[in-house]
């Protein structure tokens, strides 16, 4: 009888298995943009690094003599009203920025994630106190919050990564709060606690996993949204305190003489959007690489 | 066989806002070592929820309320829902199949790490060990080239296939009992009987006992040696596949067979539906539950408290107050 043949034929041909890694690969870089955002992230990281040894200039100390050059071949970028070189100070700012958007990014990321796991697959009383703490966060707009809290601490890098940390942990609690909740509902979940597992366990390795993707997106899209903020502190003087270069400092710096070296705020401008272009734009290939509910189709 | 599992008046409620759904009302049965029984019952009858409860799975805000469930001499009701004593029982001694293969695994870890992830938990094996027994799992439930398909992920598999896997993870740690949900119910008539085939062999390899849960009385005619029919949260009646087949004697499991279409009846016969719905299970009646929908009423019924399961002959036990033998 057939019926009581337990193996199936029809499946003995299996396909030829997909390598992950390639396929990975093949549709993360499958869009142009993608390479362009990978490129001017790899620059940046690049210089932030190197930054001691790429810099034409001291970024610090300036020529008084040579202050607010336009652009030439002396000063690719022009300088400052202290005669600093603009592009030096660009590639200094570059890692204050990369730095900033990294350490924020991953102790709110911990944080954020830990918080919203556990709120979302206890619900409750735990849910209730850690989400109800994160909504009072949110009342806020993110940026007034860590300009509240740059103000409170003061200046200086550390603190306006302590600030940007507080401000941006209830996005990720709450995006994974959700994500919990929707995953701990799950079939496998149910039969991932019939096997035996523990809390622990299920949450680490199995909704962690699933909560990945739309994590990945967020965390690069914060990361974009971080450098930003950081401008925008460093911008109203309460961020990176002077003579740390940082691309917020450089545009208020410049914005006075903005008729006379428009290049003096232009060029930190510019740096400022094209890292949020290129975070935003890695985020979203990592997405359509990493989700696996897109593997298959892409 | 000795006894290996007794459940004795499970209770098992929801809390909800327009009352108390007592979803499991008092069911006591048991299972013996290396034997097939069948939980029989329509959508919403307590069959899946009173499964869910001997593994103490029930989430707020459900709860039982009361009862016990005597495994190994121990009552598996006393432990924490989440402590180690319960989860070294989940999985290593008392393992489930669900219903739905195509959601019941994890879909963005591969085969392997969720086979092996069992055999490590409760078995403590390491790596290699454990990827060495899950390819030898797989393959004994009939997936061809294991070796080279225990890196793929759930999706590259079909629904019957995901089955045998689910198949496989229960017998992993070699279960004393496996309960199986509704195993066969969203897959195709084919893949149903492979898979029935498959489970039988497998209990009868691995000395298993399988409490099979299912609304099809196809299913469990043919594997189970007793079977168990459940109605509106209690056991109406209970017997051998010869007992509830042959001469079933409680009006719904007679009303159940009726509606099904049968080889041997004379072509033309009409299959006879139950009339009515199940109750609401809100604030239920202590009278017999069925009693709106039955046809062997009796003045008595409508007046006394639904009877206790009551031996007729062996071990045939119905919950009835009508003389069913006549009609």
């Amino acid at each position: 009888m057939t019926e009581r043949n337990t193996t199936v034929d029809e499946f003995q041909e299996a396909p030829p298995r997909i390598n992950e890694w390639r396929r990975f690969w093949r549709v993360f870089l499958q869009r142009k943009i993608v390479i362009f955002g990978l490129v001017v992230l790899f620059l940046l990281v690049f210089s932030a690094i190197f930054a001691d040894l790429i810099v034409p200039y001291d970024p610090y100390i300036g020529v008084m003599a040579d202050s607010l050059e336009s652009p030439n071949s002396t000063y690719w970028l022009g300088t400052d009203i202290q005669g600093r070189d603009t592009l030096s100070r660009l590639i200094f700012g570059t890692r204050t920025a990369l730095m900033v958007g990294f350490i924020t990014v991953g102790i709110a990321g911990i944080a954020g994630v830990t918080l919203g796991l556990m709120a979302g697959y206890f619900g409750g009383i735990i849910s209730m106190v850690i989400m109800r703490i994160m909504d009072a966060l949110m009342c806020f707009p993110m940026l007034i919050l860590a300009m509240l809290f740059a103000a409170v601490l003061g200046g200086g890098i550390q603190n306006v990564i302590i600030a940007l940390s507080i401000a941006t942990v209830p996005g990720y609690a709450r995006v994974m709060n959700g994500l919990t909740m929707s995953i701990r509902e799950n079939d496998y979940i149910m039969a991932e606690r019939a096997m035996g597992s523990s809390n622990a366990r299920i949450m680490l390795s199995h909704i962690l996993p699933n909560s990945l993707p739309p994590m990945i997106v967020l965390v690069t899209l914060q990361l974009g949204m971080i450098i930003m903020s950081e401008a925008a502190l460093s911008f109203l003087g309460i961020g990176i305190k002077p003579p740390g270069a940082a691309w917020g400092a450089m545009v208020a710096d410049g914005y006075r003489y903005l008729t006379y070296t428009p290049a003096l705020s232009f060029a930190p401008g510019i740096a400022i959007m094209l890292v949020v272009f290129a975070f935003n734009m890695v985020g979203d290939g990592l997405r359509d690489a990493l989700d696996p509910r897109l593997r298959g189709i892409l | 066989m000795a006894e290996l599992l007794r459940v004795n008046n499970l209770v098992t409620q929801f809390k909800t806002e327009s009352g108390l759904v007592k979803a499991v009302d008092g069911i006591s049965y048991y299972i013996d070592e290396q034997e097939i029984i069948g939980l029989v019952g329509e959508s919403g009858c307590g069959k899946s929820v009173s499964q869910l409860s001997v593994m103490q799975l029930i989430s707020a805000p459900g709860e039982i309320a009361g009862g016990e469930v005597i495994f190994e001499g121990q009552n598996l009701l006393n432990y924490h829902a989440n402590g180690p004593e319960m989860r070294s029982i989940r999985g290593a001694k008392i393992a489930m199949i669900f219903q739905e293969p195509m959601t019941s695994l994890n879909p963005v870890l591969t085969l392997g790490r969720q086979l092996t992830e069992m055999l490590q938990l409760h078995l403590k094996m390491n790596d290699d060990a454990a990827r060495k027994r899950a390819v030898e799992l797989m393959s004994m439930v009939g997936i061809p080239s294991a070796e080279s398909r225990i890196d793929d992920y759930p999706h590259h598999f079909s629904g019957g296939m995901r089955q045998r896997i689910m198949i496989a993870m229960s017998l992993s740690c070699n279960p004393k009992i496996i309960i199986a949900d509704e195993p066969t119910t969203s897959l195709d008539v084919t893949t149903q009987a492979q898979l029935m085939e498959l489970m039988k062999d497998m209990v009868e390899r691995f000395h298993t006992s399988l409490v099979i849960v299912t609304h099809n009385l196809g299913v469990v005619a043919r594997y189970a040696q007793r079977i168990y029919i459940m109605y509106a949260g209690r056991i109406v009646e209970s017997g051998t596949i010869k007992d509830i087949f042959g001469t079933p004697r409680h009006p719904y499991t007679i009303g159940l067979l009726k509606c099904i279409p049968r080889l041997d009846e004379e072509e033309g016969t009409k299959l006879v539906p139950i009339n009515g719905l199940p109750p609401n299970l809100i604030n239920m009646p202590s009278t017999c539950a069925f009693l709106p929908r039955c046809s062997y009423r009796l003045d008595k019924c409508s007046r006394e408290p639904w009877p206790p399961m009551t031996a007729i002959d062996g071990n045939h036990y119905i919950r009835c107050y009508a003389d069913t033998k006549e009609k």
